[in-house]
């Protein structure tokens, strides 16, 4: 398999990944601008796998207040409770409110987790320089970059609960520190994925030679 | 500045997620070309790819100036009243003392979308002249990624989520903002479906102008 499929990277090619024009840099040079659009050309993103880590990895530390600190503080005139999202979840929970539930329950609790696993799984499966499951691989990471965004739905839940209940004295919703740590894995996730470079899942199938990353 | 060297075939590609190369194939409109080897989709020709994401965009934007200037929720409880707009959400967030996610939902929700909207329509409405200046170019480059971080679709299932947790206990009106922006996620992906970056691309002036660069607009201007 490996000899039928040729790469850029083997050819001593470059792809740009904004405006996708193959471009051969100067001879002893690792990489020059792109002469279409100027991006700084390289043969694969730079320390791909290093700053996907390091996101991942901060993202699996806020995953954790995230999910214990409360995302909402309501004041009645009874009193004062706080709701984690999980809480949450189960708030909305009701015989017609499910449907809903699951919603929230999936983007925000199960979606960045299984980002989390699924970035992490790429990340080591790349590094042992698995060469089996290529196809199934890369779908993941289309997967993951396509449903990441989602997980956002919860910081504007919470965001527009808190603007729009503001019945004073009655009733007023604020949010609380916990949202923070979640944005924080939103974000943390989305970056993890887009730092990864998909093209390390393919290159110990294709060349056992230079690795460029 | 170093530049690379264009190669003289410009229907060599390699592919994106797998790095393959390959030649793209000559398409008729309606026709996409997909990697052999990883599936990714490589190219789409599309009919009236200017004339029809335009359209769309221009509509897009004045959806966008209506969804940001009037309410998008309001609430009646026991003879009171409250109202917020998409940018009250994040004001409120900064003053309850969370500004960094104050600042994630302005950008995600405001800004974001102002620029895929603003750079949609400086990018189509350049797309016209024969050879767009290379900014158009740049906007290009940065398209992408405020397509990326342009939440409005999730906004509006959190939006919808807030409104049947409150409906239990106020009243929730649905805004005229409301209906804008959920008008505006089908033109948007409208766009983004009928859209060819590479038909642009193709005529955009280089950012280096070698001879090969010339050779190559020339070729995809004809």
């Amino acid at each position: 398999m490996s000899a039928t499929f040729p790469t850029a990277m083997q050819q001593g090619l470059q792809s740009c990944d904004a405006c996708s024009l193959l471009s051969r840099p100067a001879h002893g040079e690792d990489g020059g601008h792109c002469p279409r659009c100027d991006k700084q050309l390289y043969f694969r993103k730079p320390e791909s796998v290093q700053r996907s880590w390091a996101f991942l990895i901060a993202a699996a530390v806020c995953y954790i207040p995230a999910n214990i600190l409360p995302v909402l503080t309501t004041t009645t005139a009874k009193g004062s409770g706080s709701d984690t999202i999980l809480e949450g979840v189960v708030l909305l929970w009701s015989p017609t409110g499910w449907p809903l539930s699951l919603i929230v329950l999936i983007a925000s609790v199960m979606i960045p987790i299984g980002k989390i696993a699924a970035l992490a799984y790429l990340l080591v499966a790349g590094q042992r320089g698995s060469a089996e499951n290529n196809a199934q691989r890369v779908r993941l990471y289309r997967t993951v970059k396509f449903i990441g965004r989602w997980s956002m739905v919860d910081v504007f839940v919470a965001t527009f609960t808190a603007a729009l209940v503001q019945l004073q004295p009655l009733m007023t919703v604020e949010p609380a520190p916990g949202l923070v740590f979640f944005a924080a894995v939103v974000v943390l996730t989305m970056l993890a994925a887009e730092s990864f470079d998909p093209r390390l899942i393919w290159d110990s199938a294709s060349s056992k030679g230079a690795q460029h990353a | 500045m170093l530049y690379n060297q264009p190669l003289s075939d410009a229907s060599l590609v390699a592919c994106p997620h797998c790095d393959l190369l390959q030649r793209l194939p000559n398409l008729a409109p309606r026709e996409s070309a997909r990697c052999p080897r990883c599936d990714e989709e490589l190219c789409r020709r599309h009919e009236h790819s200017l004339d029809r994401p335009l359209a769309l965009t221009i509509t897009a934007a004045f959806l966008y100036l209506v969804a940001n200037t009037v309410p998008m929720l309001s609430l009646t409880a026991v003879g009171r009243e409250a109202s917020t707009t998409v940018f009250g959400g994040a004001e409120h967030l900064w003053n309850a003392g969370l500004e960094s996610v104050a600042l994630l939902v302005f950008f995600t929700a405001v800004l974001a979308p102002a620029f895929q909207i603003g750079f949609l329509l400086a990018i189509l409405i350049s797309a016209y002249r024969a050879c767009p200046p290379k900014w158009v170019g740049t906007l290009l480059r940065y398209y992408p990624a405020a397509t990326t971080w342009s939440m409005i679709e999730v906004m509006i299932l959190g939006v919808l989520v807030a409104l049947i947790k409150i409906a239990d206990y106020a009243k929730v009106i649905p805004g005229l903002a409301l209906f804008a922006l959920g008008a505006m996620i089908f033109l948007l992906a409208a766009v983004q479906a009928g859209f060819d970056q590479r038909e642009v691309w193709g005529k955009v002036e280089w950012a280096e102008l070698g001879e090969a660069a010339v050779k190559q607009t020339t070729e995809a201007r004809r």
